[in-house]
């Protein structure tokens, strides 16, 4: 591997991002479009050289993937523990690169069109830069300290995006609450950090995956709560993706999300940065799996299995559009998550984890294509709100079509991308257990409709009274549009099981045809219902809403999760917790150091008399000093 | 012995040649270029400083008085640099004294000369050389510091730096004689076979400690420093508190880890009380000053007691930390130090006072500052956190946790006035501001290299690993 070509994916967005924040107001925004364009175009292609030479040239020996490492120590702490800063070159870092060069360069192209004449013009290509090198930085890291430099360093720049019109109240809310949200997910991830850290001695991702490692090898040397000490780090770990990959119940800040600008959420809440609780649990998979026999992985399948299904439902009910694909993205990294905690290790086994890493490829083409042709509506009728949107086929051909790739794709409808890769996630499940099984056909035929009542509810049905009549985008928000629709219908051909597997050998995939076939008519049975229901403009949707009443009002309110955890917070922990620890420390703690402060002041004005000017108080001085000195450390330390 | 094997001492001779040069150009050249001695000196200094860089063996000379390894190598490297540096932030100022008393090579030739005392003090391999080693790199600096002989306070602080020093060599010289007479030898690698912790040792080893606790100034050794500081010309405060300290906390930590490790059970209780209270003091001092070359004197009083935390511990970790420690403390006190310097030769201010809206006038020059302050300070990322932190981890790892978290204590003290400056150069309207102008090539190298040094020594770690590495074996 090239590690100059390697350490230039990162450095270039960095580069952009330097450029751009400090020249900002010196640089025209036309320029700052091209420079981050630019900047990220040459990122791409080195990522694509870097993946080919990876997967068809020199990255397999002997039938198996290696992993290369380039690394420093940055600090040291003891001979063993110490922080490294360098690169991991394997099957999946490169399948990330691929992800987030791709969808970072249409969404860089995109956003010129979609945000021209925004006056934080330079400013987001600026932010849209940073997050792309801490991303890279993120997918590149070879140890879990550096992994979580970047893991914060996203969630900045997600912050920042989210908040970016920060004269919107609702903005700045959801950007806070991202960030809070996001900040106690990795709080238990840092401490999962400092217990790997203590007991096993490296904060190395190889040595930790290592069989023969000091993590697998003797975890079961000390537990705590009946449960190995690693395998609390584990779980610790695994919140900090949950919170970052908004599983239940950390999901409550994607959602709020939405209210950064649509290529963000495109970009980062959809293929990217969300996905990077998937990338952590697979980074670590090895661990996962050997410790405490999968425990953990349980916990994953569960945690995701839930997550896919909760979404899913309050996905039918949500209004605005950004919101629907929003739990849509939670679902479908609810099935990601499921796949993996499905997942064996070797060979056949590890389907799910092939899956999954699938399904996360995939995924992130598709997704990306829904957000921005979902922007691109918005564009057009200047809301995000279903019920003010209808008959947009006519008047925007390129978004409409593109559009209905990407839903077919999530659907699941052969031969499109998210075909693949969800019947791989339903084999992985099948096999492991039914109810897992059951769950996945469940949620796929939910998806299917939501995704159609989406579709249709946009495109189809009569047209509003639009102010200005809509027409279609420029040519720089349709092409990333054509670009990600062509990737759509092809990235489920990429051989998958034979690049990106558990064991980093491949294996030989087969189409299971019963399982397929039951998922694409689920998935035809979803759309068909969106049809009925949503076609033409009926009120049957209204009738079954009705019927089912307070079903549907749990539902349209995301059953009521944001009012608990306000009620938690506000009635419970500020009262309860907050309000008398402030108390402690304003009265308190504030009073001992203010105390101490006033105290020393007293004092250092009292001893100012010591230096007094004199030479021979100096010399009286030193020669006390020197003085108690002998009389201290001859006559009573040295008897 | 051959003639090449002179080259051991390469760094010396070759400083040597450059004050001879100057002599020989102080005459040769006429009164009314005079000036151009000052870009002469640098340039000379500058080569030196280059070549110095290159790799030298590990060996002694004359019977083992005079030895060098790389680790020593390695320090005089650092020592030129900050020199250097000192140099390039003083141009202005000597030129100007050039121009007005027609006295400048004395400047150079007097620093060279210290420095080179300096060199001989860490290499030397008994106690003959230490002590001529050291004499010559402090009298000349008493003629520096009453440089500027127009101005009164510069003349007491020549009076009050020779008179202060020549008790502690006085003192110091008398412990090495009591050394010798319990040894019988003042080689080192002899002394350190026959050392035992019998009374008169240790009354020498007292008696000669207090000669580099002078120049580290630690409490209660330190009083000399604010007056002689405040009144010197601030290059000379600069290289005190820098070079000089430096080079005294460098060879302290050699002669304690390698000769004086038998007396440890004595030292390192000493160390802790002195420790605890250079920077109990320091700090304490530090908090009430208005001048800025006395707030500095005392701010590095305080820091020196943050060195004693690493020297206690004896290891190889260490030896790295003190040096890595000491490096970086280098580079932001020259920062800090650069910075007074620019300002007050072009306005003559001093005081705290007169920082108050710097920001808005001198935007970058108030920006090295806060690094320079921020890096003192320890706080992340600059290399001053770096520094701290190392230092603390490895007195915690001996067990020293009651004095890591006086350290700590002291820390935040210290976070307090440091943030008073910054206040003053950021926060404060100030009513008369100094204006902006703009500052001279050299000056704005010396600078430079400050900015980048604190930035490159705490992110770019293998100069941490390298130091580590040369710390094997020292001890």
């Amino acid at each position: 591997m090239n590690l100059i070509n390697l350490l230039l994916i990162p450095a270039i967005p960095l580069a952009v991002f330097l450029i751009l924040g400090i020249f900002s107001h010196k640089i025209k925004p036309a320029a700052s479009g091209v420079i981050g364009v630019a900047g990220l175009a040459t990122s791409t292609l080195l990522s694509y050289y870097t993946a080919w030479q990876y997967f068809f040239v020199s990255g397999k020996v002997n039938g198996v993937f290696q992993t290369f490492v380039e690394k420093t120590v940055w600090i040291r702490f003891t001979e063993t523990l110490h922080i490294d800063m360098g690169v991991l070159v394997d099957p999946i870092s490169v399948m990330m690169l691929i992800v987030v060069s791709t969808v970072s360069l249409m969404v860089h192209i995109y956003s010129r069109g979609y945000m021209k004449g925004d006056d934080g013009y330079t400013r987001f290509f600026a932010y849209l830069s940073l997050f792309t090198f801490s991303m890279y930085g993120l997918v590149l890291a070879t140890n879990l300290f550096q992994i979580y430099i970047f893991w914060e360093l996203v969630g900045v720049s997600s912050f920042l995006l989210i908040g970016f019109y920060y004269t919107k109240t609702s903005a700045i809310a959801a950007a806070k609450k991202a960030f809070i949200v996001t900040r106690f997910a990795d709080f238990g991830f840092l401490i999962g950090i400092f217990i790997i850290g203590f007991y096993t001695n490296t904060f190395d991702f190889q040595l930790l995956n290592d069989p023969q490692g000091p993590a697998i090898l003797t975890w079961a040397s000390t537990s705590f709560m009946g449960l190995s000490v690693i395998t609390w780090a584990l779980i610790l770990i695994f919140i900090g993706g949950a919170g970052k990959s908004a599983m239940f119940p950390l999901h409550i800040w994607l959602p709020d999300a939405m209210e950064g600008p649509t290529p963000v959420s495109a970009l980062i809440h959809a293929a990217t940065m969300v996905v990077a609780g998937v990338y952590l649990v697979a980074r670590f998979f090895p661990m996962f799996y050997m410790v405490e026999d999968g425990f953990v992985l349980q916990i994953v399948t569960y945690v995701g299995a839930f997550s896919a299904l909760f979404a899913a439902v309050i996905a039918i009910t949500q209004t605005d559009i950004k919101r629907v694909l929003a739990f849509s993205t939670m679902s479908q990294l609810g099935y990601m998550m499921m796949a993996l905690g499905v997942s064996g290790l070797e060979g056949y086994e590890g389907v799910g984890y092939m899956a999954s890493m699938f399904h996360l490829f995939t995924h992130a083409m598709f997704k990306a294509l829904l957000f921005l042709g979902a922007g691109s509506v918005i564009h057009a009728v200047h809301s995000n709100l279903l019920q003010e949107m209808g008959g947009l086929r006519k008047f925007m051909p390129v978004t409409h079509f593109t559009f209905l790739i990407a839903a077919l794709a999530i659907a699941g409808i052969p031969p499109l991308a998210g075909f693949w890769s969800k019947d791989e996630i339903l084999v992985a499940a099948y096999e492991n257990s039914r109810f897992i099984y059951g769950v996945g056909v469940f949620v796929a035929g939910l998806t299917a409709f939501y995704m159609f009542r989406l579709y249709f509810g946009i495109f189809w049905g009569k047209d509003r009274q639009y102010k200005h009549t809509p027409h279609e985008s420029p040519a720089s928000m349709t092409i990333p549009l054509i670009v990600l629709a062509v990737l759509t219908v092809t990235a489920g051909f990429v051989p998958f099981s034979e690049l990106v597997t558990a064991d980093k050998a491949g294996f030989e995939a087969h189409l299971n045809l019963p399982l397929a076939a039951i998922a694409v008519a689920v998935g035809a049975l979803g759309i068909f219902l969106a049809w009925i229901f949503y076609k033409k403009e009926n009120d049957l949707a209204f009738r079954f809403a009705t019927a089912f009443g307070s079903l549907y009002k749990w539902t349209s309110h995301k059953f009521y999760f944001d009012e608990i955890y306000l009620f938690v917070a506000r009635n419970i922990f500020f009262k309860n917790v907050a309000a008398p620890i402030a108390k402690f420390d304003k009265k308190i703690v504030d009073g001992t150091m203010e105390g101490i402060g006033n105290q020393t002041v007293v004092l250092s004005r009292k001893i100012k008399g010591w230096q007094s000017g004199k030479v021979q108080d100096y010399a009286f001085g030193f020669m006390g000093g020197l003085v108690v000195l002998i009389l201290v450390f001859i006559y009573i330390f040295n008897n | 012995m051959e003639l090449s094997s002179f080259l051991l001492m390469r760094h010396e001779i070759s400083l040597l040649a450059i004050i001879l040069l100057l002599i020989i150009a102080e005459i040769a050249i006429p009164d009314h270029k005079k000036s151009s001695i000052l870009h002469l000196a640098l340039l000379f200094f500058g080569i030196h400083t280059a070549v110095g860089f290159l790799p030298l063996a590990e060996s002694f000379l004359f019977g083992g008085m005079f030895r060098s390894n790389d680790m020593i190598h390695f320090f005089k490297g650092v020592l030129n640099i900050g020199v250097f540096t000192l140099l390039l932030q003083s141009a202005e100022w000597v030129e100007k004294n050039m121009l007005s008393q027609e006295r400048g090579t004395e400047f150079f030739i007097l620093l060279f000369a210290s420095l080179l005392g300096m060199y001989f003090m860490i290499s030397a391999g008994d106690f003959l050389m230490f002590f001529i080693g050291m004499e010559l790199s402090t009298l000349p600096v008493a003629a520096l510091a009453a440089f500027e002989i127009i101005k009164r306070e510069s003349g007491e602080a020549g009076i009050k730096f020779i008179l202060s020093a020549a008790l502690a060599s006085g003192v110091s010289l008398f412990g090495i004689t009591m050394l010798y007479a319990t040894n019988g030898s003042i080689y080192f690698e002899d002394i350190v076979t026959t050392l035992n912790a019998e009374n008169l040792t240790l009354l020498g080893f007292i008696l000669f400690f207090t000669g580099l606790a002078f120049k580290i100034s630690l409490v209660p050794f330190h009083f000399w420093t604010a007056d002689v500081y405040e009144g010197a010309p601030i290059g000379i405060a600069s290289y005190l508190s820098v070079i000089s300290k430096g080079a005294a906390a460098f060879i302290l930590m050699i002669l304690l880890f390698t000769v004086l490790k038998p007396l440890m059970h004595i030292w390192e209780p000493m160390l802790y009380v002195l420790a605890v209270a250079t920077m109990f003091i320091g700090n304490i001092f530090a908090l009430r000053q208005e001048n800025m070359k006395r707030f500095l004197a005392y701010s590095s009083i305080a820091q020196a007691g943050f060195i004693l935390l690493g020297l206690m511990t004896g290891s190889q970790l260490g030896t790295a930390t003190v040096v890595y420690f000491i490096t970086i403390y280098i580079f932001s006190n020259l920062a800090a130090f650069g910075v007074v310097q620019a300002i007050s030769t072009k306005t003559g201010k001093e005081n705290m006072k007169d920082y108050e809206g710097l920001y808005r006038t001198n935007p970058k020059l108030s920006l090295v500052m806060m690094l320079a302050l921020f890096s003192l300070a320890g706080i992340p990322p600059v290399a001053g956190f770096f520094g701290k932190f190392f230092l603390f981890t490895a007195a915690a790892s001996e067990g020293f946790y009651l004095l890591v978290f006086l350290a700590v204590v002291n820390v935040t003290i210290s976070l307090y006035y440091y943030l008073l400056v910054i206040r003053a150069m950021f926060v404060r309207k100030g009513e008369a501001p100094i204006p902006f102008f703009e500052n001279k090539l050299y000056m704005r190298l010396g600078l430079l290299i400050t900015v980048i040094g604190i930035v490159v020594l705490g992110l770019y770690s293998p100069l941490y690993e390298y130091i580590y590495q040369l710390s094997a074996g020292l001890n």
